[in-house]
C-alpha cells in the first residue's frame, strides 16, 4: 500500500533498532534500571503489539501502556448512564463500536440491546444525526467519546443539528481532554516515567505547543509519534536520543500529519460547542480536574444529560480490579490480581480489556512474549486455558 | 469418481406430481405458508421451477438414494447443516442463495466427501417480494446446478412480520467420503506446511462495505464459491493432506487455533506470505480490523505434510479457485502447544489468537 508499506520497511526498523538498542542499554547501565517511555494514545498502544514491536525492544527499555484509550477510561457510572438512557421508550441510543461491550455495574450496552433497548452501532456522529432525520418521532442520542481526536466530528455534527432544525438529537457528551491527564499521571507520587510518545491524532488537532509543560516543569521528553510501526520505532529512538543528550524537548516526528499550532478549524468547532467541566472522573485514576468537556450553554439543548436528567453515580471498581494502577505503569498487566482469571476479554471486569486498545486486552491477546520472557508464562497458560 | 462423473439421480416413485401450481401474488403472506392451496402454489412456482430433479418433483416427505450408488462414492456418509441469516441479501459476489449452498457444499468437501444431496429449509417473513425470494432461489438453482448437487428436499415456513429479518435459509447436505481420505486436525504435526488457496477477507469486507455504514467506496467482492473441485485436486495431488477447513466466520485465525489447540503443536505463519488484497488492508486500516479475523466464504486451510507441499500448491494453482494459493506457515516442532504465532512483515513477532465476540471497529 502506498504510503503505507513505507512505513513498514524491515530493514529500515533494524537500523532503528539498532540505534535503540545502543542508547537504551547504555541509559540503563548508567541508571542501572530499564528507561520507561509511556505512550499516551492507545492507538499506539495497538499498534505496538500488532507488530510485535514489544517483542522487538531490548529488556533495557520498558514501554508504559498509558491513559490514552477513551474506552478504557470510561467509568461505570457513565455506562449506566448510557444504559439508562438507551432503556428509555423511544430512544435510540447510538454509539461507536468498541464502547458497546464496556460493562456498567450492572450491564454493558450489548446486554442493553439485547433486552430490548434500540442500540446501534454507528461510524461517525454525522450517522446518528442522519439517523435521527430519518426517525423525527424518536430521540435520538449519540455517545460521545474521545479526545481531541474525535471531538470536532461531534461539534460539527452538534453545529449541523442546530443548522438542519433537527431537535430530536442529543449528545451523551463523555469527551475527555489529553492534557491535564497526562499532568494527572505525572503528578502521581507512584510514577516511574522518563519519557513520552505523544499522541499523534490528538496533535493533529491540538498541536505541539500543549505539551511544552512535560518538558518545561517535568523536565521529561515528548516526541509526538505517528502509528505506523516505523512512526513508533523512530520515536522512541528520538526520546533516548533527548534522554541521552540530557535534554527534554517537544519533538514532533509525526510531522506529515501534526501541524505545530494544530487544527484551527477543528478547535474553533470545539471552542465553539465545547466548555470545560469542573472535574470528571476518570475509571481508575479517580477525578481529574478540568479533564473533561460538556456542551456549552447556548448549545444545552443538545444536551442528553438534561434532557435526561443524569444523575451519574460514581461506582468503585471491583477492589481486585487494577486499572489504574496498569494506566499508570505502576504494574504490568498480567501483575493485576484478576488478569486472565475472572477478566478476559470475553468478562472484562475492568475496562483495560475491553478495547484492543486496552493494555490488558492487548497483552492478552498479543503479548505472550513478553510474558514469557518474564518467567510467568505457566501460570498465564494456566489462567487462559 | 469425480462429480463430473455423478450418477443423474433416479425417480424414486411412480407417482410423480403432475399438478403445475402458479403464484398469483407479488407478495409473500402468511397464507403462503398454511399448508393449503397458496402453499402449493409457492412451493411448485418457485421452488420446484428453480431446483426441479426427479427426487424433488415428486414431493414425497423424503428424499430416497440408493444405498449401491451412494457406496460407489466411498466408504463413509458425510453430513452437514448450516443456517444462513444475512444482512444484505444481495451483495457483491453473491447473495444469502448462493451462500446457502456454497457454505453447505464446502462443509461436506472440507472432510474429504463428494457433495451430493442438499436439503433447503426457508423461514421467511411475511411481505417479501415474490420477485427477491425468485431471485434467491434462481442464484441457489445455478450454483447448485454448476456444483454437481441436487436440492432433493424441503421447507417453506413464513412467520410474521418482525419474527425474523427478510429470509432465514437452512441447508443441510449429505456427502460420502473417498475410503482413501482421513482428514482431521488432530493429524497436523511438526513440519507440515499451512496451505491457503487464496486472497483472505474478501467476504468479510464486502459484507461491511456492501452495508454502506462506512460510505466507503471500495471495490470488494466476496469470495462466496463451492471449493469442492479444488478440494478434490488438492487430495488427489497430496492423498496425504492432514485437514482441510473452509475459514469462514473468524477467519483464517480461528481455524489455525483450532488446528494448534486439536494438535497440541504450536503453528507460525507469515505475514509476508499471506495473500491479503491491498484494497483490504486499506479497508481493515481505517476501520481498525484485522484481516486474519475476516469471515471468507471461498477459502480454506489446508495442513499437507511437507513432502507434498509443491504437489499441494501446484494443483492448487492449476485450478480457477485457487490461483493465488499460499504457503503460508508451517507446525513447528518447538513452541507453546496450541499457540499460533505470526511473524509480521516487519519483523516483529505477535500472538494470533481466537477472536472474542464480534469485531469491532476502533473509535480512532
Amino acid at each position: 500500500m502506498k504510503y503505507v508499506d513505507e512505513f513498514r520497511d524491515p530493514h529500515k526498523a533494524k537500523v532503528l533498532l539498532d540505534n535503540i538498542i545502543d542508547i537504551a542499554d547504555a541509559l540503563a547501565d548508567d541508571q542501572q534500571r530499564p528507561t520507561y517511555i509511556m505512550e499516551v494514545c492507545g492507538g499506539h498502544t495497538h499498534s505496538i503489539f500488532r507488530y510485535g514491536i514489544e517483542n522487538m525492544l531490548p529488556p533495557s527499555i520498558e514501554l508504559i501502556h498509558g491513559p490514552g484509550c477513551p474506552v478504557c477510561v470510561l467509568p461505570r457510572g457513565r455506562v449506566d448512564d448510557c444504559v439508562a438512557i438507551a432503556e428509555q421508550e423511544n430512544v435510540i441510543f447510538t454509539t461507536f463500536g468498541d464502547a458497546i461491550r464496556v460493562p456498567g455495574s450492572q450491564k454493558s450496552l450489548l446486554e442493553a440491546k439485547a433486552d430490548g433497548a434500540d442500540v446501534r452501532m454507528v461510524y461517525s456522529p454525522m450517522d446518528a444525526l442522519s439517523i435521527a432525520k430519518k426517525n423525527p418521532d424518536k430521540e435520538v442520542v449519540f455517545f460521545g467519546l474521545g479526545f481531541e481526536t474525535t471531538m470536532p466530528s461531534t461539534a460539527l455534527t452538534v453545529l449541523q443539528a442546530e443548522a438542519d432544525g433537527v431537535t430530536n438529537f442529543s449528545l451523551f457528551c463523555n469527551h475527555i481532554t489529553i492534557i491535564p491527564t497526562i499532568k494527572a499521571v505525572l503528578d502521581s507520587p507512584d510514577l516511574q516515567l522518563d519519557g513520552f510518545l505523544g499522541p499523534g491524532h490528538v496533535s493533529m488537532v491540538i498541536g505541539n505547543q500543549p505539551y511544552g509543560f512535560i518538558a518545561e516543569q517535568y523536565h521529561r521528553p515528548v516526541v509526538v509519534a505517528g502509528f505506523e510501526p516505523l512512526d513508533i520505532l523512530q520515536s522512541l529512538w528520538m526520546v533516548l536520543k533527548q534522554l541521552q543528550a540530557g535534554e527534554a524537548r517537544v519533538e514532533n516526528q509525526y510531522n506529515r500529519i501534526v501541524p505545530e499550532y494544530g487544527n484551527r478549524m477543528a478547535l474553533e468547532a470545539i471552542s465553539k460547542v465545547f466548555e470545560l467541566r469542573q472535574f470528571f472522573e476518570w475509571r481508575g485514576l479517580g477525578s481529574i480536574d478540568h479533564s473533561g468537556v460538556q456542551l456549552n450553554k447556548q448549545y444545552s439543548t443538545y444536551d442528553a444529560e438534561k434532557k435526561f436528567s443524569t444523575k451519574t453515580v460514581t461506582i468503585a471498581d471491583p477492589e481486585s480490579c487494577q486499572c489504574g494502577e496498569v494506566l499508570k505503569g505502576a504494574i504490568k498487566p498480567w501483575q493485576c490480581k484478576v488478569f486472565g482469571k475472572a477478566c478476559t476479554p470475553e468478562t472484562p471486569v475492568g475496562a483495560l480489556m475491553v478495547s484492543s486498545e486496552g493494555a490488558c486486552a492487548a497483552y492478552y491477546l498479543y503479548g505472550g512474549d513478553r510474558i514469557d520472557a518474564l518467567q510467568v508464562e505457566d501460570d498465564i497458560e494456566e489462567l487462559r486455558a | 469418481m469425480n462429480v463430473a462423473e455423478k450418477k443423474p439421480i433416479e425417480e424414486n416413485s411412480a407417482t410423480a406430481r403432475i399438478r403445475q401450481g402458479k403464484l398469483v401474488s407479488n407478495v409473500i403472506t402468511l397464507a403462503h405458508g398454511g399448508g393449503g392451496k397458496a402453499m402449493r402454489d409457492l412451493i411448485d412456482d418457485v421452488f420446484i421451477e428453480a431446483f426441479s430433479n426427479p427426487a424433488l418433483n415428486t414431493l414425497e416427505d423424503q428424499a430416497r438414494f440408493s444405498l449401491d450408488d451412494l457406496a460407489s462414492y466411498g466408504d463413509r456418509l458425510a453430513m452437514t447443516t448450516d443456517s444462513y441469516v444475512i444482512d444484505p441479501l444481495f451483495f457483491p459476489g453473491g447473495d444469502i442463495g448462493k451462500l446457502a449452498i456454497c457454505g453447505t457444499v464446502n462443509d461436506l468437501a472440507v472432510g474429504g466427501a463428494t457433495p451430493l444431496y442438499l436439503t433447503c429449509a426457508m423461514i421467511i417473513e411475511e411481505g417479501m417480494r415474490v420477485d427477491t425470494l425468485r431471485q434467491i432461489v434462481s442464484s441457489m438453482a445455478v450454483t447448485a446446478r454448476a456444483a454437481g448437487i441436487h436440492i432433493v428436499t424441503g421447507d417453506t415456513k413464513v412467520v410474521e412480520r418482525g419474527s425474523c429479518d427478510k429470509i432465514f435459509i437452512n441447508t443441510a447436505g449429505i456427502g460420502v467420503i473417498h475410503k482413501d481420505y482421513q482428514l482431521g486436525a488432530h493429524q497436523a504435526r511438526p513440519g507440515d506446511h499451512i496451505l491457503v488457496n487464496g486472497f483472505l477477507g474478501d467476504h468479510g469486507a464486502a459484507i461491511l462495505n456492501a452495508r454502506g455504514d462506512m460510505q466507503l467506496s471500495c471495490p470488494i467482492e466476496s469470495d462466496c464459491a463451492p471449493l469442492h473441485t479444488l478440494i478434490q485436486s488438492l487430495l488427489q495431488a497430496a492423498p496425504n493432506t492432514r485437514f482441510i477447513r473452509d475459514a469462514t466466520r473468524g477467519g483464517i485465525a480461528s481455524v489455525l487455533n483450532e488446528i494448534a489447540e486439536t494438535s497440541r503443536c504450536a503453528i507460525e505463519i507469515h505475514e509476508a506470505r499471506t495473500p491479503i488484497r491491498t484494497e483490504i488492508k486499506g479497508f481493515c486500516e481505517i476501520l481498525g480490523l484485522d484481516p486474519l479475523y475476516l469471515a471468507n466464504e471461498g477459502k480454506l486451510v489446508a495442513v499437507v505434510p511437507e513432502a507434498e507441499t509443491a504437489a499441494a500448491l501446484a494443483a492448487m494453482h492449476a485450478h480457477p479457485l485457487g490461483q493465488d494459493a499460499a504457503d503460508i506457515g508451517s507446525v513447528l516442532a518447538e513452541g507453546r502447544p496450541g499457540r499460533v504465532h505470526m511473524q509480521t512483515s516487519f519483523g516483529g513477532k505477535r500472538i494470533v489468537d481466537m477472536l472474542v465476540g464480534e469485531q469491532l471497529p476502533r473509535i480512532c
